[in-house]
């Protein structure tokens, strides 16, 4: 499941030591900022959030304020910083640089992920769409329409863009774009000319202990992950990239998420997840530039000869894991806390005092769920997760169909997720619990440079 | 069958806010055909008119029959759509037609032995609200399209006869045969058929669109008789006779749709559209299961509005057109990955397809579509 403590506690960034963000990050959020703060107010939204950031802590503002690129503001005062962190709740996240925006980045409230199978057999039509894909991104994540906009054109024709994001800010939505083994190669057949370019570390995920995957709900040729503070505005750019790509490519599986599972910026509160549990405490620090280099970022050095492409990128790994809530609400307090390895209302590890407190792991028992995940019962493995959880409604058994949607960035899956999952689906006592039900596997090419370039250029090109 | 209105619809209502718009225009300056009718005298081989010019408005004709055979006299506005008409006037007979008619071009036609093309005369109607003259292309697509329209109709007769026929026998097995294909049809020309708002509930309403009060009549009720209760009530007896009557009445009124190239092309669009939300579901043909037979009938009347505005299409969009001619060949493939030689209608039954096989009928439909749903920009603008 979820790889739990992903640094020990004494790695942990100051609120102090970030004073810049990630390169995905724009400084056009205190555009943003400055009209957006009544609006948001009037259609309702920004009392909830005020008032969660009231009685929250100043983590959330903080870590919030940051992300749009102005953390000097913070200095100013903690308290005094809501209508602040709200209007850069609003703000645009830049969509050109040498990372992909939405790996890195402060992550955002909502997700809508999505899979696509590419339909055509054509190399030049599929370049054509991944251009379209890419100009349209740009413009999306702005906060702008796509191509004459959604009220514009004929009366008699469908608009270009559908409409729903109208009037809405850009809502930091990131736009992240990865390629899947069966891209490269599919039965066997080089589809479009680049089998010999398939990175090492893309790898075919193998079949883990307890795994029932549903492959309407794996796999896939390409994929887009929105992210975004409003639900709207991720959903609407993954239907605009949908209705683009039709007769090309066709969305195979797509998952929407809520509440974020782990956050990027470390001094931010640590979201529950579904289980009611903090999880994700020590995440890898979106600006934590040397350990996303080490362990995020494939390096120059690393992507060589037929990897090439892959300099600047990395790997997803992308998992549905469902989660049994009926007989976990079933357990008691002291079994969810041992499964754990933590106390479930402070989030603190067993023996500690404070969440944030140094993991003793030998005060855990064996098959914990934070002792096993730890990098230092892994010899150091550090991924990025950036996960959500979810909720599809009920199973038609009347059961919750909800869990964890899993995401997680590495610079190469061999050393990441797959000795991490393989040590958790073998002895983590959460899987009582919890079943993986979704896979699959990306390769996240670099960051998209200017206007000129486009999401696979270094690859098709 | 569907729940809101086509874009035909909306263009026959539009067009008739015209009419009468130039009707009223007309009354108030006392102009528009009021001094006398414009006489019409036909003969076997000829149709001549006193005036191929008149004002707008409320225009009379009087038709004098001096052929040997009998006669009936159409009005047609541009894409032959019939603006008003009269049957069966007899040798030596007189007869008068109105209509109001707002400024433009029509052709007045003469059919002698009330068959074909007709002998044809231009005319037109003058005065303010003429609209700008359309692309030749596009009004002869669209006159083709309504031949088209009126050659389904005509072909649906004695299909639904035959399907009628066996449930009036009380053959379970021979009605079953011939039920899909007695539909053929009216699928491929939907989005007309449906025009006629009257008619569409009786004959093709589902068992979810019957409206309180109304009485389940058509297609779909005799389907869940024959598949789900399988047998042949004497109620449905008589309703096969209902069904045959109300589909010789679209077959008579389907000339008066509104045809324009825009509501043509969205028609198209909305053929698939069917597709998309009730065939590939399963949801149209619930018991039967014969689904596949109204897809094929649905893209085959997309496929022929297209076809029929290509010319235009070509050089206004020649990508768009590239982009249609290999969906519609995809999705033709598709549907041919889906026949079975041992139905009577040539097509696997729709409980039989699987998830996967579902989902690529759908991409394909999406796949088309899209690219149909710009149809109508690329025939609405002149390039």
């Amino acid at each position: 499941m979820t790889q739990d403590e992903g640094m020990t506690g004494t790695d942990g960034t100051t609120a102090e030591g970030r004073t810049t963000t990630e390169d995905g990050t724009a400084a056009g959020g205190s555009t943003a900022a400055a009209d957006g703060t009544t609006a948001r107010a009037a259609d309702g939204r920004a009392p909830s959030r005020r008032s969660l950031l009231g009685w929250g802590g100043a983590g959330l503002a903080l870590g919030a304020v940051a992300a749009g690129g102005t953390a000097a503001a913070l200095r100013t005062g903690g308290d005094a910083q809501p209508a602040g962190a709200d209007a850069t709740s609003r703000s645009a996240v830049a969509f050109h640089g040498r990372h992909q925006a939405g790996i890195a980045s402060a992550v955002q409230d909502r997700l809508h992920f999505a899979s696509f199978d590419v339909t055509t057999d054509d190399r030049d039509e599929l370049i054509a769409l991944l251009k379209e894909w890419t100009k349209a991104a740009a413009r999306m994540t702005a906060g702008d329409t796509i191509g004459d906009g959604a009220v514009g054109g004929l009366a008699e024709a469908p608009p270009d863009d559908t409409g729903e994001a109208l009037g809405l800010p850009p809502s930091r939505l990131t736009l992240t774009f990865g390629i899947g083994p069966t891209l490269f190669e599919k039965d066997g057949k080089d589809r479009f000319g680049i089998k010999a370019r398939r990175p090492d570390a893309l790898i075919d995920l193998p079949q883990f202990p307890g795994d029932n995957l549903d492959k309407t709900r794996s796999n896939g040729d390409l994929c887009v992950q929105a992210c975004a503070d409003d639900p709207q505005v991720a959903v609407h750019a993954i239907r605009n990239l949908a209705r683009i790509g039709f007769g090309k490519v066709a969305i195979r599986w797509s998952q929407l998420g809520f509440g974020k599972t782990s956050s990027t910026t470390p001094d931010a509160q640590t979201p529950r997840n579904m289980f009611g549990f903090k999880d994700g405490t020590h995440n890898l620090a979106g600006t934590d530039t040397a350990a996303l280099d080490r362990h995020v970022w494939v390096a120059d050095g690393e992507a060589k000869g037929k990897e090439s492409w892959m300099a600047g990128g990395s790997y997803l790994v992308a998992r549905r894991i469902r989660m049994h809530i009926e007989t976990w609400d079933r357990t008691s307090r002291k079994e969810q806390e041992d499964i754990f390895g933590r106390d479930k209302g402070e989030g603190a590890p067993a023996g500690r005092k404070h969440e944030r407190d140094t993991p003793h792991l030998k005060s855990m028992l064996p098959t914990a769920h934070v002792r096993l995940a730890h990098p230092d019962s892994n010899g150091g493995i550090r991924i990025l997760r950036r996960g959500y959880s979810f909720t599809d409604g009920t199973d038609g058994l009347g059961r919750l169909d909800a869990g964890l949607f899993f995401l997680a960035y590495q610079h190469d899956v061999r050393q990441g997720f797959v000795p991490l999952q393989k040590r958790l689906s073998a002895n983590d006592a959460l899987n009582e619990y919890i079943q993986h039900v979704g896979s699959a596997v990306f390769a996240v090419p670099p960051g998209v440079r200017n206007a000129d370039d486009w999401w696979g250029r270094e690859l098709f090109a | 069958m569907r729940a809101h209105r086509s874009s035909v619809v909306v263009a026959l209502a539009a067009a008739t806010a015209v009419t009468a718009v130039a009707g009223c225009a007309a009354k108030n300056d006392g102009k528009g055909g009021g001094k006398g009718a414009i006489e019409v005298t036909a003969t076997d081989s000829s149709c001549e008119l006193s005036a191929k010019e008149f004002p707008a408005g409320h225009v009379r004709f009087a038709v004098q029959n001096k052929g040997s055979q009998v006669t009936e006299v159409y009005v047609y506005a541009p894409g032959d759509r019939i603006v008003t008409e009269r049957e069966n006037i007899g040798p030596g007979t007189h007869a008068e037609i109105t209509a109001e008619i707002k400024a433009g071009a029509y052709e007045v036609a003469c059919k002698p032995g009330m068959k074909g093309h007709g002998i044809r005369q231009k005319v037109t109607a003058s005065g303010k609200g003429a609209g700008a003259k359309r692309d030749p292309k596009l009004d002869a697509a669209v006159a083709a399209y309504r031949t088209y329209v009126q050659e389904q109709a005509d072909q649906t007769l004695p299909a639904a006869q035959k399907f009628a026929d066996a449930v009036k026998s009380g053959d379970v097995e021979a009605a079953k045969k011939a039920y899909a294909l007695s539909r053929v049809g009216w699928e491929r020309t939907e989005p007309v058929a449906e025009s006629f708002g009257d008619i569409d509930p009786k004959v093709d309403v589902r068992a979810d669109g019957v409206e309180k009060g109304q009485k389940w009549t058509g297609w779909h009720k005799l389907e869940k008789s024959l598949w789900e209760e399988k047998k042949i009530s004497g109620d449905d007896k008589k309703l096969a006779g209902q069904l045959i009557t109300d589909l010789k009445d679209w077959q008579k009124r389907v000339g008066k749709a509104e045809i324009t190239p825009t509501s043509m092309a969205n028609g198209a669009k909305e053929l698939l559209d069917e597709v998309a939300t009730g065939k590939v579901t399963g949801e149209e043909e619930r018991y039967s299961h014969t689904d596949l037979v109204d897809f094929q009938g649905n893209v085959e009347g997309a496929e022929k509005a297209y076809e029929l505005l290509k010319p235009v299409v070509g050089k206004n969009d020649p990508a768009l057109a590239k982009e249609l001619d290999k969906q519609f060949k995809a999705i033709r493939t598709l549907l041919d990955d889906n026949r079975d030689s041992k139905s009577a209608d040539g097509f696997a039954s729709y409980d039989t397809v699987g998830k996967d096989d579902r989902k690529k009928l759908s991409d394909g439909v999406n796949a088309l579509a899209e690219p149909l749903s710009k149809l109508a920009a690329a025939v609405a603008t002149t390039k």
